[in-house]
């Protein structure tokens, strides 16, 4: 159930170059479903900045009723969500949209996981479910430089772990399929989250693996209702568009015109 | 007795407190959030005779206190409407207003004369302000002769009373109003969007694909309030005003200036419960303000 809840800050850090972690505390984390799902953020009780920011939630707690969000600061609102100490309260509604399904797959089989930059958080959760599962996750993981690469020891912690840098500064350097053109492709499906280009990589990649792909769109009401964030969809479904915030953020591989 | 009751034509609204078209689609995500018999009424996303699908994307853009929008009427078209959403919405006990829009006067008249004998359908809200499509909309809005002869053309095949929906993108509103009023416009509503742009500052473009958007929030209050108390002035027909509504002081300013219900826009964007907390808040506010019913409130900046 979608709930509109004053949440509490329970923590909130720097982890690279203008990228922070922000955990918060609520009853509405019992709510939180599948990996992939998203918040809806208000950051201001002022009218300027006036909507909401979608943030993808990277990890999921119930029993200590607390979820992390990872995000990067780079505009007006996500500056004055850093800001957010300790005890401070957030306008929370959530939890939105279809994650990532797990039943997909079976314990022993592989999974691909497949990130760019600020997509990456939400495979955390992914990765933590799959494993719980018995899957063993391959995680790929690219980003613009050495600064900005963050939980590279989390992953590390649940599986296979390759970073890869556009300009080289850290781990290997170009786009990650410069590493998925090195690896075997012996998983069973793959999930993945970052730029559009990135996915539409991987759909002409993989054409022949089951994929789920969570997609980026610019949104306003974050429910369904405003019809600002939607895409163009292949003729694999019997549907002209897609809205990326209740339909997705997460599709299959193949529905959504990239 | 009802202190929040209002009577206007084709409309007895518990509450004058109502979501505005094009922010509330066609009200079946807001249902999984409260029950949408608490409204007023409920003003659905414009509907056109065929599918639209809309704009380009990005179609939104935040801007100081408010938000540009670019949609493009994105709609199933009236089959799919009457046959799939006013059908659902039969379980609310809510009356709807239906917004028509298309390219032509044909258009207009083929979805007013169907969808208007949809037993929900209490009335309709002729969208001639739709400032993001290239063809009708606000072209329709923007000449008076025009206004009236396309409200005539409805009035002639609509089943329910006929609200038509003003743009503020003219020199003067005012001169629109009466000439709707003179086509047999039963009531006005207003404002639509303001035209504007946001650019990216470092390379220049338009943020929104369709280059500009219609501006809409807490931003455009001031103009809308201005607009009401002008078109109240010169025109009998009564009016249900939208702009920035917020707050409970928004819906009392509205309403002072002339406005006999309100409509809340952008706001359901940032609180999705805007709607039922404003009918919720609305009592109180009338005692603190000496008011017995919302009906004595209307219209008293004319009077002072």
């Amino acid at each position: 159930m979608i709930r509109q809840e004053q949440m509490e800050v329970v923590h909130q850090r720097s982890i690279a170059t203008n990228i922070f972690e922000l955990t918060l505390t609520g009853p509405l984390v019992l709510d939180m479903k599948q990996p992939g799902q998203f918040v809806h953020l208000r950051v201001s009780d002022q009218m300027e900045p006036l909507l909401r920011r979608p943030i993808s939630i990277s990890t999921i707690n119930k029993e200590t009723l607390e979820f992390t969000m990872i995000y990067r600061a780079d505009g007006r609102g996500t500056a004055l969500l850093s800001e957010k100490k300790q005890g401070d309260q957030v306008d929370v509604l959530g939890p939105l949209g279809n994650g990532f399904p797990i039943d997909k797959i079976e314990a022993g089989q592989k999974a691909l996981l497949v990130g760019g930059g600020i997509g990456v958080p939400p495979l955390y959760e992914l990765s933590k479910r799959l494993v719980e599962k018995g899957v063993q996750p391959i995680h790929v993981l690219g980003f613009q430089s050495e600064s900005v690469v963050f939980y590279e020891k989390q992953f590390i912690e649940l599986g296979d772990t390759h970073i890869v840098t556009a300009d080289g500064s850290y781990g290997s350097a170009g786009f990650v399929t410069n590493v998925l053109e090195t690896l075997q492709d012996d998983f069973a499906v793959y999930y993945s989250c970052g730029p559009t280009p990135m996915l539409a990589a991987l759909e002409k990649m993989y054409p022949e693996k089951e994929g789920y792909l969570s997609f980026e769109q610019r949104m306003g009401c974050g429910i369904g209702a405003c019809f600002a964030c939607v895409c163009d969809t292949t003729e694999k479904i019997d549907a002209d568009y897609v809205k990326v915030c209740s339909d997705g953020p997460v599709f299959p591989s193949g529905v959504v015109q990239v | 007795m009802n202190r929040l009751a209002t009577q206007l034509p084709g409309l007895s609204l518990k509450n004058p407190i109502m979501p505005a078209s094009g922010c509330f689609g066609f009200g079946k995500e807001y249902a999984k959030l409260y029950d949408l018999s608490k409204l007023g009424a409920i003003m659905i996303k414009a509907t056109t005779p065929e599918t639209r699908l809309g704009n380009p994307t990005p179609r939104v853009a935040e801007t100081p206190a408010g938000m540009l929008n670019a949609i493009g009427l994105q709609n199933p078209g009236l089959t799919k409407v009457m046959e799939n959403e006013l059908t659902w919405l039969e379980q609310y006990e809510v009356p709807i207003i239906a917004n028509v829009a298309g390219y032509t006067t044909d258009d207009y008249v083929t979805v007013a004369e169907a969808i208007s004998k949809a037993p929900n359908v209490h009335a309709l809200e002729l969208n001639i302000s739709c400032p993001n499509v290239k063809q009708g909309g606000i072209t329709f809005g923007t000449d008076p002769l025009i206004a009236e002869e396309l409200t005539k053309a409805v009035k002639a095949v609509s089943s329910v009373p006929v609200y038509v929906k003003l743009s503020p993108n003219v020199t003067d509103i005012g001169e629109i109003a009466k000439a709707v009023e003179a086509g047999g416009a039963d009531g006005i509503t207003m404002i639509n969007t303001l035209l504007g742009m946001r650019l990216d500052t470092i390379t220049g473009r338009p943020v929104i694909a369709n280059v500009t958007g219609g501006l809409s929030g807490p931003a455009i209050k001031p103009v809308a309030l201005r607009m009401i108390y002008d078109v109240a002035k010169r025109v009998s027909i009564p009016i249900i005003g939208m702009g920035g509504i917020t707050t409970i002081d928004d819906v009392i300013d509205f309403l002072s200036v002339g406005a006999s219900a309100v409509a809340v826009g952008t706001a359901n964007f940032v609180d999705p419960f805007v709607c039922p907390m404003l009918i919720e808040q609305l009592p109180a506010k009338l005692d603190e303000l000496g008011f017995e019913t919302v009906n004595d409130l209307v219209g008293r900046s004319h009077r002072l």
